[in-house]
């Protein structure tokens, strides 16, 4: 039974301060005037109304730092409030990335945007919770022991008049400090954590109703399109207006050398853009794609450094009788978004709005303050939906180039990339070369182990990577590289007793390098994972039994048995020979995330060298499973972009420039080379969340590159795994 | 400034531009605001941009609004509506056949064109029917079961 609201409750509720936190606009199509009402309201993170809003009409409004990249984030967020606050999901509005109304949980990256995102945000639930049995103990006049919450009234468990949320807190302040010990709910009575809840974006996206940043507009907005060059730092030296005076509608804008064509029509802008004459310096500071493996080896260094440092591998490695070297290369790779970066900024005198996809709309306030420089506090950075960015892509380059366009014409402008700019200047993940050796004791099992990698360094406190607009226009901003942890997972999960893996930091990167999907465990799973395969055919032995003969981990050992029977593992000879073969692959990802075994059923056509990749099998633990459905997807989706990246994707660039820019240049996986897939979660919910987002990525390479080998005896070390190169790998076995 | 009559989901509308060769993305998406078809690579190659031209997928962003101009275009509004979706729509939204979503235009509207000639199609010619639509988040597997749903067959 729920009680009319009283006016004793209320004011026994606790003062009457009403600062109205308005309800925001549906969806995620976050406008001013959809969010106005809760300006104001605090972003402190360690505050309970930092994140939770509680409405007279019963809707709980979330407010989260981090954002759903396409990944589902959102639709677990609303699980994970409902769960612990014990009322109706649809009751739940989720706000993302909006910096007036958010607190800033960091950047949704490193799959932390449950394990640390929504584990704060369950915490602030738990602590609302808590402090919602104390208010309906008052109100109530009993203890609050003796009181439950069912969809979302606060009642006696024996019995009587219940209080609705609403009535209880609706709109007035909830002022108190998150609560780190506040009880959390018992897994075991778990009803909405742990179902495969329905995403709320997909029936808006898949209806073309719902509104990415590339579809929002702003009255008197302005398109633009910038102009880059045609080599990687050239200087602008000459435009010729003249060039585009038959264009309408469209003026030319230019900051140093940073240079936009702007106009009230979209097409317009595109075409003046595309007409406009313009000189530019022509340098040829790059290395050119040929030379990037030469470059690695010899540098020039920032160091090196013994990452690990087990037993002594020197000795064993020099003295053992059965050893294996091998070195492995994984290129440059773009992001590759489907959809080219895309922002729309409004910048005046009393402040500046930003509308971005940027995985960090906090980060790229700060960035915004300091390229404008305004007042951080009269920046507001609001995230929309973009095409997915697996890392960071173009989105914040995007989102600067439109502030610097919007406060030099004093209008709101869009700036939209062509697929050639994004092909050709989204930062991009670094090369990585290694070189593995490993020694085989008179037992058949791995008695040393050594890996080197030559990776490029990442630049120690480097608040983020240098921004093409602002480099362009001669604005300062901190230089250095950004890389993510790409020195992680470069030693074999199992037990060998003496393992060293050495890192040769190189000073610089080919291209200007970003964080992309498990940023470096990709190429180092592949090359530990493959030549742990190696060792194992060395040494005669099954490459599953010998993955569990060096795991003492009861959860990794359940993810590799479970893959092995999920595609029908059989003890036998490692080279069918007949050309279809299967391979096996497991990570720990970073050694104490997600556990992540893959296998893949692989065919290889000796004539056409062509691979196909019939059946994958996946199982996968990642401790508690918020929404096993979303979780699923972001394995899919792992699998087949790693898949991609394995088989076809490298960076084409000379020495000015990229040039694999277009789908043709730079192909991705398409629709007939999908192979059926099995994917098995195992849902411990009584153990903390490690995160789904990147971990399934990392065994690919080598589940595919393991499965080569099973079908034809041919061993691929260099990614991507094209046709030319399986043909040579054909012709060196011969 | 030419006028062009143009017919969008079921509607004659009459759009300006100075260019001929303006491409019909462009009309749609800022004239029409009609966003559902997207901007991917402007080149014909990654099918966001999709809409159905007297029965065919047509590349949106290939299509200039002078040969627009006459014939039937259905986008992915005219398509269906949340409240009201479209069978492959529908089954989209029951295969959760979404990451990010930036493709769905063109895997949805390439679908229903296919299934509007072909209702029952093999796995495999559905596989072939979407070659040219790219999708980067890997959600290709949904996307062949929300087809084979919506085709109201098992599921791959």
């Amino acid at each position: 039974m729920i009680a009319a609201l009283s006016r004793r409750g209320l004011l026994k509720a606790g003062g009457a301060m009403v600062i109205g936190f308005g309800l925001p606009g549906r969806g995620s199509a976050q406008t001013l005037s959809g969010t106005d009402a809760a300006l104001g309201k605090t972003v402190d993170p360690t505050e309970v109304e930092g994140f939770l809003a509680i409405h007279r009409d019963e809707t709980v409004v979330v407010y989260s730092g981090k954002v759903d990249l396409g990944t589902g984030h959102r639709a677990a967020i609303r699980q994970i409030v409902a769960e612990e606050l014990d009322t109706p999901i649809e009751r739940i509005k989720v706000i993302e990335g909006d910096t007036a109304l958010t607190p800033d949980q960091g950047t949704t990256a490193g799959s932390t945007g449950i394990s640390r995102g929504g584990m704060q945000i369950r915490q602030a639930a738990a602590t609302a919770r808590a402090a919602l049995l104390r208010i309906g103990a008052d109100w109530c006049m009993i203890h609050e022991d003796e009181l439950h919450i069912i969809a979302g009234a606060v009642g006696p468990k024996a019995g009587g008049v219940a209080y609705t949320f609403g009535q209880l807190v609706g709109d007035r302040r909830f002022s108190r400090k998150i609560d780190p010990k506040a009880p959390l709910k018992n897994p075991k009575d778990y009803t909405v954590v742990g179902k495969p809840v329905p995403r709320p974006d997909v029936p808006a996206k898949v209806t073309g109703t719902h509104i990415f940043v590339h579809d929002f507009k702003l009255p008197g907005m302005l398109h633009a399109r910038v102009i880059r060059p045609d080599a990687v730092g050239a200087r602008l030296e000459a435009v010729d207006a003249d060039s585009i005076k038959h264009i309408a509608g469209t003026e030319i804008v230019r900051i140093n050398d940073f240079l936009a064509v702007v106009g009230e029509d979209e097409w317009s802008t595109i075409k003046a853009a595309r007409t406009l004459k313009t000189r530019w310096t022509q340098p040829d500071a790059l290395l050119g794609q040929e030379q990037v493996v030469n470059w690695m080896r010899t540098g020039p260094f920032a160091g090196d450094e013994t990452l690990v440092k087990k037993g002594d591998a020197g000795p064993v490695l020099a003295s053992a009788s059965a050893k294996l070297a091998a070195t492995y290369y994984w290129p440059l790779q773009s992001h590759a978004s489907m959809g080219p970066s895309c922002s729309v900024a409004d910048v005046r005198a009393v402040g500046a709005t930003v509308w971005t996809a940027s995985q960090g709309p906090h980060r790229l306030r700060q960035i915004c303050a300091r390229i404008l420089r305004l007042d951080p506090a009269k920046v507001r950075v609001i995230y929309l939906d973009g095409a997915g960015c697996y890392g960071m892509n173009g989105h914040d380059d995007a989102s600067v180039d439109a502030a610097l366009l919007s406060q030099k014409l004093g209008r709101p402008v869009r700036v939209q990339w062509s697929r050639e700019d994004e092909l050709g200047w989204d930062p991009k993940g670094p090369p990585q070369l290694l070189s593995l050796e490993g020694a085989l004791g008179a037992d058949g099992k791995i008695a040393a182990w050594r890996t080197e990698m030559w990776i490029p360094k990442a630049t120690a406190g480097l608040p983020n990577i240098p921004l093409l607009g602002p480099e362009a226009a001669g604005i300062a901003q901190p230089q250095g590289l950004s890389t993510g942890q790409i020195m992680q997972n470069g030693d074999p999960p199992y037990a060998v007793p003496n393992v060293e893996v050495l890192i040769h930091w190189l000073k610089d990167a080919p291209l200007r390098p970003s964080n992309i999907r498990a940023p470096g465990k990709i190429a180092n799973a592949f090359a530990v994972e493959s030549f742990f395969d190696e060792l194992a055919q060395r040494a005669g032995r099954d490459a599953v039994a010998m993955r569990l003969e060096g795991l003492s981990d009861p959860r990794g050992i359940e993810v590799i048995k479970r893959t092995a029977d999920l595609i029908g593992w059989e003890n036998r000879p490692r080279t069918t020979g007949n050309g279809r073969g299967i391979g096996f692959s497991y990570v720990h990802y970073k050694h104490n995330e997600t556990y992540v075994g893959i296998a893949m059923d692989v065919e290889v056509d000796r004539r056409s060298g062509e691979i196909r990749v019939h059946r994958i099998a996946c199982a996968h633990d990642c401790g508690l499973v918020i929404n096993p459905d979303t979780v699923k997807q972001q394995v899919e989706g792992n699998i087949l972009q790693t898949l991609s990246r394995a088989l076809h994707e490298e960076v084409a660039f000379d020495r000015a420039r990229v040039t694999s820019i277009d789908w043709a240049s730079y192909p991705i996986l398409a629709f007939p080379e999908v192979p059926d897939m099995k994917i098995e979660l195992i849902m411990r919910q009584d153990q903390p969340p490690l995160g789904a987002g990147e971990a399934a990525a990392a065994p690919v390479g080598a589940a595919l590159a393991n499965g080569v080998f099973a079908a034809a005896g041919i061993r691929l070390r260099t990614v991507p795994f094209t046709p030319d190169r399986v043909k040579d790998a054909f012709g060196r076995r011969a | 400034m030419a006028a062009y009559s143009i017919t969008v989901n079921g509607r004659t509308r009459t759009v300006e531009s100075t260019d001929p060769d303006q491409p019909l993305l462009y009309i749609l998406r800022n004239g029409l605001e009609l966003t559902g078809p997207k901007y991917g690579c402007g080149l014909g190659q990654c099918g966001s941009c999709t809409v159905i031209v007297d029965g065919e997928a047509e590349r949106s962003c290939q299509i200039t609004v002078a040969a627009a101009a006459g014939r039937k275009i259905t986008t992915i509004e005219g398509l269906g509506t949340p409240e009201k979706p479209h069978p492959v729509q529908a089954a989209f939204v029951e295969e959760q056949a979404a990451q990010c979503g930036y493709c769905a235009n063109g895997m949805v509207m390439t679908s229903a064109a296919l299934l509007e000639k072909s209702p029952k199609p093999s796995l495999e010619e559905i596989k072939e029917a979407l070659a040219s639509n790219l999708c980067r988040c890997g959600t290709h597997h949904r996307i062949l079961r929300a087809v084979m749903r919506a085709s109201g067959r098992a599921q791959p």
